[in-house]
């Protein structure tokens, strides 16, 4: 089967490798039919990650038609168009129990503090991702859903991904009606949880960005305020004056490792990679927060560890709240808005490339080419 | 701050999933209490392990699946196994096995050619999407990269003399 390989720091191609097989008796194999390139895999395909071997396959976000099925699963039939949230999941552990599918303690044996997600490096399990014709899908009965027959297939794609992570960002930032939102990062998720910030209610839904075209696509997606930062010198100062000088009622980080706009933080957790990446937007979300305020992290850290401001968190009494997505959670209720045309997740796509292109599809999301701001990437098996 | 439906009625679901009960933020985690049986809970049965899985020392045990992928072998995999000697608490378990990450790079070069595979850098660095849509960019981007190999060459060979 084709499938894309990783080669190294800013190297991907794709080519032939040998069909999935099931391992274990909840596995499912599933035949790829939409593949998403995330933000978080330009992470990877940056050689931000550690532990991201070469030869690893990448791409948590896909859907697929089930081939094979092991003989412990119940849930799913040979035939079903299923999508596959980014978590693996047992469904059976304490965390999966309480809701926390994206903390599950069975289906990751090299890290702790990560859950386990497709294709995502070993420090998030090891796993193949479904950047490819064919994907093994373990616990299979927990996480992969059929999607509902009325849906268009590139909405259901972003359902494995962009809509939760977008959705819980909102959700974890316990927004008042009322409220001042401001969203760090104009990217498909940032600009997700844009748009589902209006769900709790706001007043003001503000997203900061450094790329115009991104930017524009965001104020008339998520019907927001857009500013870049870079016509601003301090754009921490600059939020406080368009919040009467009192802070953001609540931030969301929805960058992560690769931020821009503070030289120090780029060049400390980028160029010398001395921390996990550069906590500029993390930093930014602290200092323009309001005092008792609540800043909500999605945009994805590497470990070991972040140069952050933590004396104001404490001196301000900031409430963190920061997960990976829980999708299974929250697809019920996420299904529902988009079935009701609350939410439009395929109006993000910019790019469908066919797999074969993987390359060239990774160097135009990473360079922002051609205005890039969501690829898909369709297999030639997808029919 | 007094707000009202219809000032927000072009935004569709505005204010659906608001619920001001919660305070500070919604609850993501359904308690359950069963934290407290620690690692005393259901287990899905054990996928049989026939390649080298490298466990993280704060596990006691494997998980009950895990990926198969890309097994450690040659030099980058014996940095790796060092590096999960140490808790993810370690910059020793993460810098290693970050140069285990880059070693592999070369690795990966020699198993290509060993196999007479010459790869072809220019598609997979997706250089050429890069120069149809960023000419000028590519062009600052070959300007850069030579003018450092020149100075590091220059003053190399300042050194040798």
């Amino acid at each position: 089967m084709l499938a894309m390989n990783y080669r190294g720091p800013y190297r991907v191609r794709t080519e032939q490798r040998p069909m999935p097989e099931i391992q274990h008796p909840e596995d499912a194999i599933v035949r790829v039919t939409r593949t998403c390139i995330c933000g978080s895999d330009l992470h990877l395909y940056h050689g931000m990650v550690p532990d991201t071997r070469v030869g690893s396959t990448f791409g948590h976000e896909f859907t697929g038609v089930v081939e094979e099925v092991g003989s412990l699963v119940q849930n799913l039939k040979v035939g079903d168009h299923v999508l596959v949230p980014f978590n693996i999941a047992c469904g059976r552990c304490n965390f999966c129990k309480q809701g926390l599918y994206g903390n599950c303690h069975e289906a990751n044996t090299m890290s702790t503090a990560v859950g386990s997600i497709f294709g995502y490096s070993h420090t998030a399990g090891g796993f193949d991702g479904g950047q490819a014709e064919y994907v093994r899908v373990p616990y299979a009965d927990v996480g992969p859903t059929v999607i509902p027959k009325d849906m268009d297939p590139e909405d259901a794609v972003m359902l494995t991904d962009v809509v939760p992570t977008g959705y819980q960002a909102a959700e974890m930032a316990g927004i008042k009606k009322g409220d001042t939102v401001v969203v760090f990062g104009a990217g498909p998720i940032g600009i997700m949880a844009a748009r589902c910030a209006w769900f709790f209610g706001p007043a003001r839904v503000i997203i900061i960005d450094q790329l115009d075209y991104r930017l524009e696509f965001a104020q008339n997606y998520a019907k927001c305020e857009a500013y870049n930062f870079k016509d601003y010198e301090d754009p921490v100062l600059f939020i406080k004056k368009i919040t009467d000088w009192y802070g953001a009622d609540v931030c969301i980080d929805a960058v992560g490792c690769e931020a821009d706009g503070n030289p120090l933080q780029t060049f400390t957790g980028r160029t010398l990679m001395m921390q996990a990446g550069s906590a500029t937007a993390l930093q930014w979300a602290i200092n323009s927060v309001k005092k008792g305020g609540i800043v909500s992290i999605v945009g994805v850290y590497g470990p070991p560890f972040n140069m952050i401001p933590a004396g104001n968190i404490l001196n301000k009494g900031i409430t963190i709240r920061a997960n990976q997505a829980s999708v299974k959670r929250l697809l019920p209720k996420l299904i529902e808005h988009v079935q009701a045309g609350r939410l439009n997740p395929k109006d993000l796509i910019t790019h469908r490339v066919p797999l074969e292109e993987a390359a060239d599809a990774y160097r135009l999301f990473s360079s922002k080419l051609d205005n890039c701001i969501k690829t898909v990437l369709i297999p030639s098996t997808k029919s | 701050m007094n707000i009202t439906n219809e000032k927000f009625k072009h935004i569709p679901g505005w204010g659906i999933d608001a619920d001001p009960e919660n305070e500070p933020t919604y609850p993501m985690k359904k308690y359950t209490g069963d934290d407290h049986k620690r690692s005393d809970y259901e287990r899905a049965d054990q996928q049989k392990q026939e390649i080298l899985l490298l466990k993280s020392p704060e596990r006691p045990a494997i998980s009950r699946v895990f990926g198969t992928t890309v097994p450690p072998s040659g030099l980058s995999g014996a940095i790796r196994r060092y590096a999960f000697h140490y808790s993810e608490d370690k910059i020793r378990h993460w810098i290693p096995l970050i140069l285990a990450d880059r070693i592999q790079v070369w690795e990966g070069l020699l198993n290509d050619l060993k196999r007479g595979y010459i790869p072809n850098i220019v598609a997979e660095r997706g250089w050429n999407i890069e120069w149809k849509h960023n000419p000028k960019g590519m062009v600052k981007k070959i300007a850069i990269a030579t003018s450092l190999g020149f100075l590091i060459c220059c003053t190399l060979r300042k050194k040798k003399k």
